[in-house]
């Protein structure tokens, strides 16, 4: 066959697909079957829309591809977006628990624009009556402003907490790295306290301080759990170093601490970082879970807190938060990675 | 075979063994080894696979433990400059350090300053025509390349003799030749002391001012052989007769404890 039959007959069995897929779901929504036959109907669907993909896909021309591949990774949840909207407002989603986009979209601005009376907070402080709050209580004002924040409160946690376990956890990951002694000694230790969920040794954690209440104990949660990750990342990072560079290293005269700063560090660096990534999930999951459990505030505290009141809207737009928190502390990580490793580009 | 003449050698290897302790009781990896090389000579080690010439240069280079016997570097003149500098068979130049940075590095532990340093790691780099891949990084260039790099560290720290673990051995043929070829060159306007190990006879004829063969495990010297041809060596020299000769000799033995060696390993 040649390359011109092939497109006609990609043309060809992409409108056919199209067709039988607007017709399957068509034909289930007139018949008023769609809501009993969802997933089955979803799953077939979804298929179907990977066949058109591809086929689309292999008429792209080379210069093109490049937006191709964005516009499928973009455009697939958009896609989703769009669904979940059309089938709310036609009522094949149920928009009680599964509010549309529209509407958490709505929600999302109300938390952001509105100060909530009762628990005396917002979702960003209100930035908007900082020169009010400056004029008439100086810094302190400003301060007491930004502390009715749920965003601010959530993300001092998890930096305070990232920076407090990060650090150490490299180190100490280094000293096990190159130590057999201490690695013999730690590793069965730190193996067994990673696999326990963070959340189940909050309730002690409370306990060895003086305000089991405060942000002491949330803060050092979030390190701990930080912290087991990166000793074991950067000890499996140190021991990958390829030990002829040790040896290099060794025979051009460094001592141990040049060694560290200009072999061992920068040899482990792209697994420090790879666990860097996971522990920042990690400090993720852990300060939402604690702020779900035991806080007055934070957009974990939020989230739950619409949840125990009734307002599934506003409980997503928490969800949206923790999510929008996230990439933002994945770009900031990149940023940083990139910055620390050159060599990588 | 001479090592009672008057000036110190530079390298001195007397009685050394390595033993190794592992769980399947103790290995013998190098026996009663003795050899001398002089100042500015180059010495080159062959034998078959295993047979613990690279154990032997890592011991000459501190970074191998010594069984029993001494290995000793006679400091020149000069106070602080490094007794050795190894060139490794894998390279071993930093990938997160720039080619000039790769190439300073030893100044660099010895705390030159940095002005100082770069315009050493410059001029060398320039002398093997890498002066414009200066910033790049090791993944960015090829492995003739990385190899010239790593030469040219060990060449810029200047050390008392520099020792070169089968450096052109992950090379293809020809990057091989021009990397010889480049090798005699430098060698010529730097005459430093060389050991260099090879796994390749030709490579070991065309180089060394001696060749030393070694027996398959546990190594042993079986003959040192000394190679009169003629110097400024190239490409050319191997088209001697007299090349062919020597190779023919050394072949004769070496050949007979690569069958050993193949032999031990069934």
């Amino acid at each position: 066959m040649t390359e011109q039959a092939k497109a006609a007959d990609h043309h060809r069995m992409i409108w056919a697909l199209a067709g039988a897929l607007v017709l399957l779901n068509g034909a289930l929504v007139l018949g008023g079957l769609w809501r009993d036959w969802a997933w089955p109907a979803v799953a077939v669907s979804f298929v179907m829309l990977v066949l058109i993909c591809e086929r689309v896909g292999r008429l792209v021309p080379a210069r093109l591809r490049g937006l191709y591949e964005r516009a499928l990774a973009l455009g697939f949840p958009l896609l989703i977006l769009v669904l979940w909207q059309i089938g709310g407002t036609f009522g094949l989603i149920n928009p009680i628990w599964f509010p549309p986009p529209s509407q958490i979209g709505k929600a999302l601005w109300d938390v952001t624009v509105n100060f909530d009376r009762f628990s005396e907070t917002s979702l960003l402080g209100r930035p908007w009556l900082i020169p009010q709050a400056w004029s008439e209580g100086g810094l302190q004002g400003v301060g007491a402003l930004l502390g009715e924040s749920h965003l601010l409160a959530t993300v001092l946690r998890v930096l305070a907490g990232f920076v407090l376990g990060a650090v150490p956890g490299i180190l100490v990951g280094v000293v096990m790295g190159v130590n057999q002694t201490v690695r013999l000694m730690l590793d069965t230790t730190l193996s067994a306290i990673y696999v326990l969920p963070k959340i189940a040794i909050f309730p002690i954690v409370m306990l060895m301080f003086a305000d089991p209440f405060g942000e002491g104990p949330k803060i050092v949660v979030v390190a701990l759990a930080v912290f087991i990750l990166m000793a074991i990342n950067t000890m499996a990072g140190v021991r990958q170093i390829d030990p002829v560079y040790l040896m290099a290293g060794r025979n051009y005269g460094a001592g141990p601490w040049q060694l560290l700063r200009h072999v061992i560090l920068p040899g482990a660096m792209p697994v420090i970082f790879a666990g860097l990534r996971i522990a920042l999930g990690t400090a993720m999951i852990v300060i939402i879970s604690v702020e779900f459990l035991r806080a007055k505030q934070g957009v974990g505290y939020m989230t739950y807190y619409y949840w125990e009141v009734l307002v599934p809207e506003k409980m997503y737009a928490g969800l949206v938060v923790v999510m929008a928190m996230g990439v933002g502390f994945t770009a900031a990580l990149h940023w940083l990675q990139k910055r620390l490793m050159p060599w990588t580009r | 075979m001479n090592t009672e003449t008057t000036p110190a050698p530079k390298i001195r290897a007397r009685a050394v063994y390595k033993t190794y302790d592992t769980a399947s009781g103790p290995t013998a990896a190098v026996q009663d080894f003795n050899l001398d090389v002089a100042d500015g000579e180059f010495v080159a080690i062959v034998g078959p696979s295993g047979c613990g010439k690279s154990t032997f240069l890592r011991m000459v280079a501190g970074l191998e433990g010594i069984s029993s016997g001494s290995i000793t570097i006679t400091p020149g003149p000069e106070k602080d400059r490094p007794s050795n500098s190894v060139v490794f068979q894998e390279y071993a130049i930093f990938p997160w350090k720039t080619v000039i940075e790769n190439v300073a590095f030893g100044l660099q532990m010895r705390g030159i300053p940095a002005r100082e340093r770069l315009e050493v790691a410059r001029s060398w780099l320039d002398r093997v025509g890498l002066a414009k891949f200066a910033d790049y990084y090791p993944h960015q260039i090829s492995g003739g390349m990385k190899q010239r790099v790593s030469i040219v560290r060990a060449l810029a720290n200047d050390p008392e003799v520099l020792l070169m673990d089968e450096p052109l051995g992950a090379l293809d043929a020809q990057t091989r030749v021009v990397l010889q070829e480049e090798l005699l060159r430098i060698w010529e306007e730097t005459r430093k002391t060389v050991l260099y190990i090879t796994h390749s006879l030709e490579e070991a004829v065309l180089l060394g001012d001696r060749v030393v063969l070694m027996s398959a495990q546990p190594g042993r010297i079986l003959e040192i052989y000394d190679i009169g041809l003629p110097r400024p060596r190239s490409f050319g020299t191997t088209t001697l007769p007299e090349f062919a000769e020597y190779r023919a000799m050394i072949w004769d033995k070496l050949s007979a404890e690569v069958t050993r060696a193949m032999e031990m390993q069934k």
